[in-house]
Order: C-alpha cells, then sequence, then structure tokens
C-alpha cells in the first residue's frame, strides 16, 4: 500500500472493503477519505459498500459453522447412503 | 424430463444455509434449527420420488422445511404446562422498584414488522448469495456473517490475504449490484 497520501482506486477499494470489518488503520481511512473529495467513483463505492454492510446488519443474518456443516454432510451422506 | 433435476449430494453446499436462516428466525434456537434442517433432509430423501421438479429443489425443500416448523410449534404447544408463563417477584423492601425496570421493553426487541422485514431482507440477501461463485459465498460468508478472522479463513481455505481481499471485493461488488436490483 502506498505511503503516499494520494491513493489509487484500486488502493481505496480495497480500505473501503477492510473498512467494514474494521480492519483497516485510521491512516487508510484518512486517505480513503481524501479520495472520496474528488473521485466520484470512490465516493460511490463507499457509499454503496456501506449499504450492504447496513443491510447485512440489519437482517442479522446467520449460517451454519463450518464443522456445524460438516456434521450436517457426514450424517446426509450416511443416511443417503442407507436409502441407496 | 423434469424443469428442475434433484441432487441431494448438492443439498449442503447449495441449501444448508438458507435453511439454517430461514430456520433460525423463526425458531430461535441453534441446536433445534439444526436438528429441523437434518429432518428436512432427511424426509426430502424418502420422498425424493415425489419431486415432479415444477419448483425449484430449494423451494422443495422449503415446502418441507415449512411443514416441520408448524410441527415443532404444535408438538411444544402441546406440551403441559409449557405455555406457562411464571413471574416472581421478591416482596421484600431492598428490590422495590426493581418490578418496573424488570417490565421496561428490551432494548432488542423487535415489534412484527420489523422482524418480517428483517426476514426478508435476509432471504433478499441470501437469493443474491446464490449468484455468487461458489468460493465466493463461501469466503463472503466466513468473513461477513460469521466473522471469522482473515487468517483463519486463508488456513481453512489455504489462500493467502490478497487473494482473501480479491474475493471480498468480487463478492461484494456483485451483492451490492444484486442488492439495488432486487432490494433497493
Amino acid at each position: 500500500m502506498s505511503k503516499s497520501f494520494f491513493i489509487s482506486k484500486e488502493d481505496a477499494f480495497h480500505i473501503c472493503d477492510k473498512s467494514q470489518y474494521k480492519e483497516s488503520t485510521l491512516w487508510e481511512k484518512v486517505k480513503l477519505m481524501f479520495r472520496c473529495i474528488y473521485c466520484r467513483n470512490t465516493r460511490f463505492y463507499v457509499s454503496r459498500n456501506t449499504k450492504l454492510t447496513e443491510a447485512i446488519k440489519t437482517s442479522r443474518l446467520d449460517c451454519l459453522k463450518e464443522h456445524e456443516r460438516q456434521m450436517l454432510e457426514a450424517q446426509l451422506k450416511k443416511h443417503l447412503k442407507n436409502e441407496v | 424430463m423434469s424443469e428442475h433435476p434433484i441432487n441431494p449430494n448438492k443439498w449442503i453446499e447449495l441449501y444448508s444455509d438458507y435453511l439454517f436462516n430461514y430456520t433460525i428466525t423463526r425458531v430461535n434456537d441453534r441446536e433445534i434449527a439444526k436438528d429441523l434442517i437434518q429432518d428436512t433432509f432427511f424426509a426430502g430423501l424418502k420422498s425424493m420420488k415425489n419431486f415432479k421438479g415444477e419448483a425449484s429443489e430449494r423451494t422443495w425443500l422449503i415446502s418441507i422445511l415449512k411443514r416441520k416448523i408448524i410441527d415443532y410449534y404444535r408438538k411444544i404447544n402441546s406440551t403441559k404446562g409449557q405455555a406457562e408463563v411464571r413471574m416472581t417477584y421478591s416482596n421484600s423492601e431492598d428490590h422495590e422498584g426493581d418490578w418496573l425496570e424488570e417490565r421496561v421493553e428490551d432494548e432488542g426487541y423487535l415489534n412484527a414488522q420489523e422482524t418480517l422485514e428483517n426476514t426478508e431482507l435476509g432471504d433478499a440477501i441470501y437469493d443474491c448469495m446464490d449468484k455468487l461463485t461458489e468460493k465466493q459465498a463461501r469466503v463472503f460468508k466466513m468473513k461477513t456473517i460469521l466473522n471469522y478472522e482473515t487468517e483463519t479463513i486463508c488456513n481453512e481455505l489455504k489462500i493467502t490475504p490478497s487473494n482473501l481481499w480479491v474475493i471480498i471485493h468480487r463478492a461484494r461488488t456483485a451483492m451490492a449490484e444484486c442488492m439495488e436490483k432486487n432490494w433497493l
């Protein structure tokens, strides 16, 4: 990642993605905000990405953990064998 | 030939998360949700011959799952004393006023309308996730829904952090586009 205050669009998108998971540094956020001032594409990406994060948060989505999925898969396979 | 072929070997990969999210929002218990999904898959295997292929496999599994959820609620409601509400409040003067606090609405409480909207939103998100590639969906779920650390996902899937972020970027872009079309 560039140490300069100016960052590329790709770097800005990457920082924005990391920010959604609270994995970006303060300096990265500052650089992203600065880019947002003069780049419409970055502003659009940040806005859409943030909306997606909000939607996921609001929906309180849940899914199976890896070990739960594996257990379910093993049971289904066992049952499938018996059925055949 | 049926319009939608059936393939139980793909059920876990394709539908387990969708069915789990559908169930957990309705029964609010992880263990029970897992049991109901397992019962649904077993029932699906039993009645595979009856699947005409008019609806998609997922719709068919959901219809079985709905019956399982209804059966579950029938069962717990028919158990004697389960529906009884017990409230005990201390008569001690030390606890005077506590009952008021205990009756204050929980901050996390959602009304029926909000719950319905969130369920629909969850379904819309899952519909969009279905359009991602298998790897994108897996990484996106692990990172976004299960909140796994980057390192854990990289170790689990044997990918580098930069690979992970590329996958996440593509998944988020596709998800945002899909959500704009289908939800917003």
